[in-house]
């Protein structure tokens, strides 16, 4: 190995403690508490509320957490939806065509958010497609950002997979529709769930495409927390993003359940 | 968003060498696959390709409808926008070096010298990519602030928040574990017994790890370091909520310029910038995923 004496070896856990406690827990932790704290001065906060959560949790601050979870909950169908479909139909397929297209999907990963909400007020804001103004605009945009990362999940799932099974299937006189729906599509499962996790984490968290881009009756909850943090309302700012991670870590639980129970068959 | 949480999806691909997945099924010619796949594309073509070509084409767009330069005159003489790329630039390049230096030294200690409660270690920083990054900003007022904890502790006047350092050091901390965990996946296919062999042949810890550990994940820190690279540059929530006036980059211009202040053409004028420097920084990326990987593994091979 390459740490060998004792006393290197606890220098190095006493600097990688101190390095990932900055950078690591320290952000976490203090959103945690800021969203409890009554006030803040000193080194520590000064008493402990659940007004701001509560305030989180309730009137404009709950609308808009309930907007953001239509939206990722629509953006992360949508985006394993197309996503898995484009990488079950580019499978096993080479060539130029197949690297125009994978490109082509992965495309959005590269360009700002912001660029593609600029681009979408530009495209759709007259007719014949009038979007601007709509809450389709939103969803569209959180679907265009989080399609290649879905894509590109269960794409590099399928390249892993035992491409001998599905073959076996074949063999066996199975139609490609029924080895598609009975082994080929089970099998990805584990992949599907896993990128539905990735887009909804995505779509939670989305600001820079969302603020070019909502109407005022679909303010998701990141817009709802640049404006309080605008305002100077730093504590609600905090809660609402406690809120945020909260609502996201569920789904990412419900989502990671549905994985291993589909690993395990 | 933007590519703020590229998570799984981009760090799974150097797990996966190009050249040596399996075979698959040969499943018809590429033409016959990319008709199955024409559906997901119409809708990247429709509401991606569509949008990004009319940004480029009302760049070019004078008032009166006809063609023009003066807008791109106007706007890259303008103080702003040269700032922007600058600011963009450095930023940019300081949170991938950052990165790559605190990502590295994290996942050495996690790989090679392991201690109770590395699991939790590896949790957190799963969780991490999940985080939106104006969550470390909204964080950081609290510590870093000029009211902050840290100011508090020390009773002084520490303000460098709301400076590039502010907007470097929240980068560095949203992006690190892009750079630690495919190092952690490098460094766990390393064997461990090629590092006894050169550590009983008399080679000092720094010289194995200098010689044998670094030289064999260097294809996938410079992947990560590319990742980083280009998630930097696109960055926006962070600068957006650390908002100070004379730190502004092109994400937060395509804003400012095209919601703020309505000027569609001098926004897009921006975008296409960010746009091409974004697209140059991916291809990069692609370009050292790929072909350096291939390389890699034929050495290995051989």
């Amino acid at each position: 190995m390459l740490v060998w004496t004792r006393t290197s070896r606890s220098v190095l856990v006493v600097l990688f403690v101190v390095v990932f406690g900055v950078i690591v827990v320290a952000p976490l932790a203090v959103i945690g508490l800021a969203a409890v704290a009554a006030s803040w001065r000193g080194v520590l906060p000064g008493g402990l509320t659940g007004a701001h959560l509560a305030a989180a949790t309730g009137g404009d601050a709950l609308a808009s957490a309930l907007v953001s979870v239509q939206t990722a909950l629509i953006a992360s169908a949508g985006s394993v939806l197309l996503g898995g479909w484009a990488a079950f139909a580019l499978h096993g397929s080479r060539g130029r065509i197949r690297r125009l297209a994978d490109g082509l999907l992965h495309l959005p990963m590269a360009v700002p958010s912001v660029v593609v909400g600029l681009g979408l007020l530009v495209a759709f804001s007259h007719p014949p497609l009038l979007l601007n103004g709509t809450r389709w605009i939103v969803l569209i945009a959180h679907l265009v950002l989080v399609l290649p990362f879905s894509y590109s999940t269960v794409s590099a799932a399928l390249e892993r997979a035992d491409p001998d099974i599905a073959l076996v299937a074949a063999c066996l006189g199975a139609s490609p529709a029924r080895v598609l729906l009975t082994v080929r599509l089970p099998l990805a499962l584990p992949a599907l769930a896993a990128s539905a996790g990735l887009a909804l984490a995505l779509s939670m968290g989305e600001l820079g495409a969302t603020i070019m881009l909502y109407p005022p009756d679909w303010r998701t909850l990141p817009v709802g927390i640049f404006a309080q943090s605008d305002r100077g309302a730093l504590f609600a700012a905090s809660a609402s993003t406690v809120v945020l991670l909260g609502l996201t870590l569920v789904g990412l639980l419900a989502l990671n359940s549905v994985r291993t129970r589909a690993a395990e068959r | 968003m933007s590519v703020e949480a590229v998570t799984g999806a981009a760090q799974e691909s150097p797990a996966v060498p190009a050249g040596t997945a399996p075979a698959a099924p040969a499943r018809g010619t590429g033409r016959r696959a990319a008709l199955w796949a024409l559906p997901p594309l119409i809708v990247v073509a429709d509401f991606f390709c569509y949008p990004l070509a009319l940004v480029v084409a009302q760049s070019f767009i004078a008032e009166t409808g006809g063609p023009t330069l003066a807008v791109w005159a106007d706007v890259v003489t303008s103080p702003e926008f040269g700032a922007g790329v600058a600011r963009t630039v450095l930023i940019a390049v300081g949170a991938a070096a950052g990165c790559a230096l605190i990502g590295t030294f994290l996942a050495l200690v996690v790989s090679f010298a392991p201690f109770p409660g590395v699991r939790l270690v590896s949790g957190l920083v799963a969780v991490l990519p999940a985080v939106p990054g104006f969550l470390i900003v909204l964080s950081f007022t609290f510590l870093y602030g000029s009211a902050g904890a840290l100011n508090a502790l020390l009773g002084g006047s520490l303000d460098f928040l709301y400076t590039p350092w502010g907007v470097l050091l929240a980068e560095i901390t949203l992006f690190t574990p892009f750079v630690m965990r495919p190092l952690v996946a490098a460094f766990g296919q390393i064997p461990r017994a090629r590092l006894d062999v050169a550590a009983s042949l008399g080679a000092r810890p720094w010289r194995v790890l200098w010689q044998v550990v670094l030289p064999e994940v260097r294809p996938a820190l410079a992947a990560a370091t590319c990742l980083v690279l280009l998630m930097a540059a696109n960055e926006f929530g962070i600068v957006l909520f650390i908002g100070a006036k004379d730190v502004v980059t092109l994400p937060v211009l395509v804003y400012t310029w095209g919601i703020v202040t309505f000027d569609y053409p001098a926004a897009c004028v921006v975008a296409v910038v960010n746009v091409v420097l974004s697209l140059l920084l991916y291809g990069v990326y692609r370009w050292v995923l790929s072909g350096r990987g291939k390389r890699r593994a034929r050495v290995d091979e051989d």
